[in-house]
């Protein structure tokens, strides 16, 4: 006990016990971090060797832009800490590998060698270099769990600024744009909230919990397949094309029956 | 085909269907020579005469439908929570004239339908009035005596502007209140009285609760009304002065030739009523427009992508959207000049020309006759080349009111769009003139043309001396006479006295410029029957004067002679 004391007073021992405050604080902070948990996890459920395959696979496909260790290069941003939710998202959509480099990578179909299995190994490979978000079960995706009616408010406060409230997409400044939603599958709605790809912010579990997320998504699902009532949807773009058919079809089609019932009878002889 | 002289109708051979009527109604009411003068009332063919039976038709369709709408429909902005079949909103809290727009389109049988067509006849009204419009503009059919008739259709058109920017607020869906809130934007940004103006519009801050019924009572009561009263005496002026026509063969400016009303004119009038109520009901099945249920209910946080309003508003919603951010601040007091010079310029510019320009034009031409054979446009090339540049600038607006669509849609960045706005709207509207104004010019020499020296027959015949040549032949008799309706286009004398003094009227720089104006506007540009070249000086006959065939005389060839 005076030992103690005595050594309470020693000139070191205010290093010493910052010391371990911060080493408490470290050993705290990763055992409650949810990062380095899933980052363990993805090691821990036995998907180490998916990493190597996916490290081979980036070396040979994404290293070139995204450079070694997918640090980042002129041509591509680091993909350390993106999480496997980005991977997911820009593969499946077709967006990576970008072929040219313009104001936005647009969605593309598939090249052949993109397959779920090699996006899940790049997708293991990159989360294992700095964690990040990543993919959604396909429980939080599952439109039937959602409630769209209150996923469509949060639709019409969040998203409908840029993507129209059909999801029909619109234009942003500097010649990018917000992409129609109604080739996105639930996990890449999913996946763009928490990623918040291209232009796109990232909405994440604070400002719109998981659950909100899958209301989201029943909403924008609901919509898109609902069969429009009215007849031809024209796009849903509103005004625009509406405005469109009212002076071709309507116009049009009046000054032809116009000039049908005004039209002078043809002459018997010649 | 019978003509009308004057006043005096044909009386010769009365159809049963009419002498019938009015003779009972003689005998009772002593209407008998009101009916039968009035049912054999001449009207000339021309499938362009129509273009206004569109926007009288669709209004018709409008009052029925929106009489429809109305005994369902709650303007109200009291809160609801929404408890219909539409399971995507089904829990939301919204006002009642957007539940009951929803209850209408999901609940109410033949209500969506109704809706459509309501919503298609009023596309189809606007543009039907725009249409006939410029019809009546590039003929000339404004001029004296109808130039009362013309500031009426004016003030129609603004009338209908306004009734379609109330309806569609109405259904206080988020697209509606997109334009709403700028409705509100543009009553604030006027100087000195902006926010008394929004204050007394919508009842205290904005949105509050009292807009929807307000604008329902002037969407349904105080614009129709007057609408229908503006509208019957559009058609009475038009039924007293008679019709005007086309220039042709008998047509002058003291008969109207053409069918009576009855039986052939209301036939075809009957025909196309159905014709436009044909086309509102096929766009009303299968065209869905204004999906409200697509929106969602109107808060003001919320705005989407896309938002645009109706077309006739298109070019408002262009310009504010080319006009760049310019805002002044005086003594604390703040000139947003980006809203008010957008919002005001344009249709000040195009409502105060079209009122204006039947004066404009007898003052510059100095015109006080009567005119009612109507002008081929190509014919002033001055006025169809101002129409043209008035076509351009409203056209641009309205395709740059819709910049966010066709960026997202031909992928063309929407700054560069916006830049080409800003510069075409300027351009445009000169590239507009000279070329419509070349193009008239062009076509007036093709007139002279086929005057002088017929049309080509299609016959190649071979000359003695082995030379080809297509024989030309006179022109029809009846488009002849339509090409001979042409008149040179009044100006002002000169009028100068032998010391060079000009007229009173004509001193000081606008009597100047007023004479200036006169004779580039006045005048014939280029005369039909003027000897032209000079081997064509001595005119012979149409029939056989041949021209000069490209075929070149190569000797040998065999003979084509019929």
């Amino acid at each position: 006990m005076t030992r103690i004391t005595a050594r309470r007073r020693h000139p070191l021992a205010r290093y010493a016990v910052l010391l371990l405050a911060l080493a408490l604080l470290g050993v705290g902070y990763a055992a409650f971090s949810p990062k380095s948990q899933s980052a363990d996890a993805a090691i821990a459920s036995g998907k180490v060797d998916d990493v190597k395959a996916g490290e081979e696979l980036f070396k040979s496909h994404c290293l070139s832009c995204h450079g070694p260790e997918a640090r980042g290069t002129a041509d591509g941003p680091t993909l350390v800490g993106v999480g496997a939710a980005a991977v997911d998202f820009q593969m499946s959509s077709g967006r990576m590998p970008a072929t040219t480099v313009g104001a936005q990578v647009p969605r593309k179909p598939l090249p052949a060698w993109v397959t779920q299995k090699k996006i899940d190994q790049i997708a293991a490979y990159v989360q294992s270099l700095g964690g990040g978000p990543t993919v959604p079960s396909k429980d939080q995706v599952d439109p039937a769990k959602g409630d769209p009616a209150k996923g469509g408010e949060l639709f019409r406060a969040n998203c409908i600024s840029c993507h129209n409230w059909a999801g029909a997409g619109g234009a942003l400044t500097q010649g990018k744009y917000a992409p129609n939603l109604n080739s996105s599958s639930p996990a890449q709605i999913y996946e763009a909230m928490i990623t918040g790809p291209q232009a796109m912010p990232v909405f994440n579990d604070s400002t719109i919990t998981p659950q909100q997320k899958r209301d989201m998504i029943a909403y924008i699902v609901s919509v898109r397949e609902q069969t429009d009532p009215g007849g031809f949807g024209l796009g849903r773009i509103g005004p625009v094309t509406e405005g469109l058919v009212a002076w071709i079809v309507g116009i049009g089609g009046l000054v032809l029956a116009a000039i049908w019932i005004t039209a002078k009878r043809r002459q018997a002889n010649d | 085909m019978s003509t009308e002289t004057g006043n005096r109708p044909e009386t010769a051979e009365i159809p049963k269907a009419v002498s019938g009527p009015s003779s009972y109604l003689d005998e009772r009411i002593g209407a008998g020579n009101f009916i039968r003068r009035n049912m054999r009332k001449v009207f000339p063919d021309h499938w362009s005469f129509l273009l206004g039976e569109i926007a009288l038709y669709s209004f018709i369709i409008l009052l029925l439908t929106g009489t429809f709408l109305t005994l369902w429909f709650k303007p109200s902005m009291g809160h609801v929570i929404y408890d219909g079949p539409y399971a995507p909103l089904r829990g939301v809290m919204m006002s009642e004239a957007y539940a009951s727009s929803l209850h209408i389109s999901f609940e109410v049988r033949g209500g969506l339908l109704i809706r459509q067509i309501h919503h298609w006849a009023a596309l189809l009204f606007v543009a039907g009035m725009m249409a006939h419009m410029l019809r009546v503009f590039f003929t000339g059919a404004y001029r004296k005596p109808r130039e009362l008739n013309w500031i009426i259709g004016v003030l129609l058109l603004t009338l209908a502007l306004a009734e379609g920017l109330t309806g569609y607020s109405l259904p206080d869906d988020l697209l509606s209140g997109a334009g709403l809130r700028i409705t509100q934007g543009v009553a604030i940004s006027l100087p000195l009285v902006g926010t008394y103006v929004s204050f007394f519009l919508f009842g205290g801050e904005y949105p509050g609760e009292d807009v929807i019924s307000r604008f329902y009572t002037l969407h349904v009561l105080l614009i129709p009304g007057i609408l229908v009263a503006l509208v019957t005496a559009h058609m009475v002026l038009m039924w007293v002065q008679k019709h005007s026509q086309q220039p042709g063969k008998g047509r002058t400016n003291m008969n109207v030739v053409g069918g009576p009303f009855f039986p052939s004119f209301a036939l075809k009038a009957g025909s196309y009523f159905l014709f436009t109520f044909a086309i509102l009901a096929g766009l009303g099945t299968f065209a869905q427009i204004n999906p409200i249920w697509l929106f969602g209910p109107y808060t003001p946080a919320d705005i989407s992508a896309g938002s645009q309003p109706d077309f006739y508003m298109g070019f408002l919603e262009g310009s504010l959207r080319i006009m760049p951010a310019w805002e002044i601040n005086v003594l604390g007091y703040t000139l947003p000049m980006s809203v008010i010079i957008p919002a005001l310029l344009p249709l000040g510019l195009v409502m105060t020309g079209l009122a204006l320009y039947p004066f404009i034009e007898q003052w510059v031409t100095g015109d006080r006759s009567e005119h009612h054979v109507v002008d081929r446009p190509r014919n002033n090339p001055h006025r169809t080349s101002i129409g043209m540049s008035a076509i351009t600038f409203y056209g641009l607006l309205w395709l740059l009111g819709a910049n966010d669509e066709l960026a997202a849609n031909f992928h063309i960045s929407l700054f560069a769009i916006t830049r080409f706005g800003q510069i075409a709207i300027i351009v445009g509207p000169i590239l507009a003139y000279i070329i419509t104004y070349r193009m008239c010019l062009g076509l007036q020499r093709k007139d002279a043309e086929v005057i002088g020296h017929g049309v080509e027959s299609g016959v190649i015949k071979r000359l003695p001396h082995g030379e080809f040549i297509e024989v030309h032949v006179p022109p029809a008799e009846d488009i002849e006479a339509h090409m001979r309706g042409k008149t040179p286009i009044p100006a002002l004398p000169d009028g100068s006295d032998e010391k060079g003094i000009p007229p009173k009227g004509m001193r000081g720089p606008l009597g100047r410029l007023r004479g200036r104006m006169s004779r580039t506007y006045g005048g014939e540009k280029i005369p039909m029957d003027q000897p032209h070249g000079d081997d064509h000086g001595a005119h012979e006959e149409i029939g056989e004067h041949e021209e000069h065939a490209a075929v070149g005389a190569t000797g040998e060839g065999r003979s084509l002679d019929r």
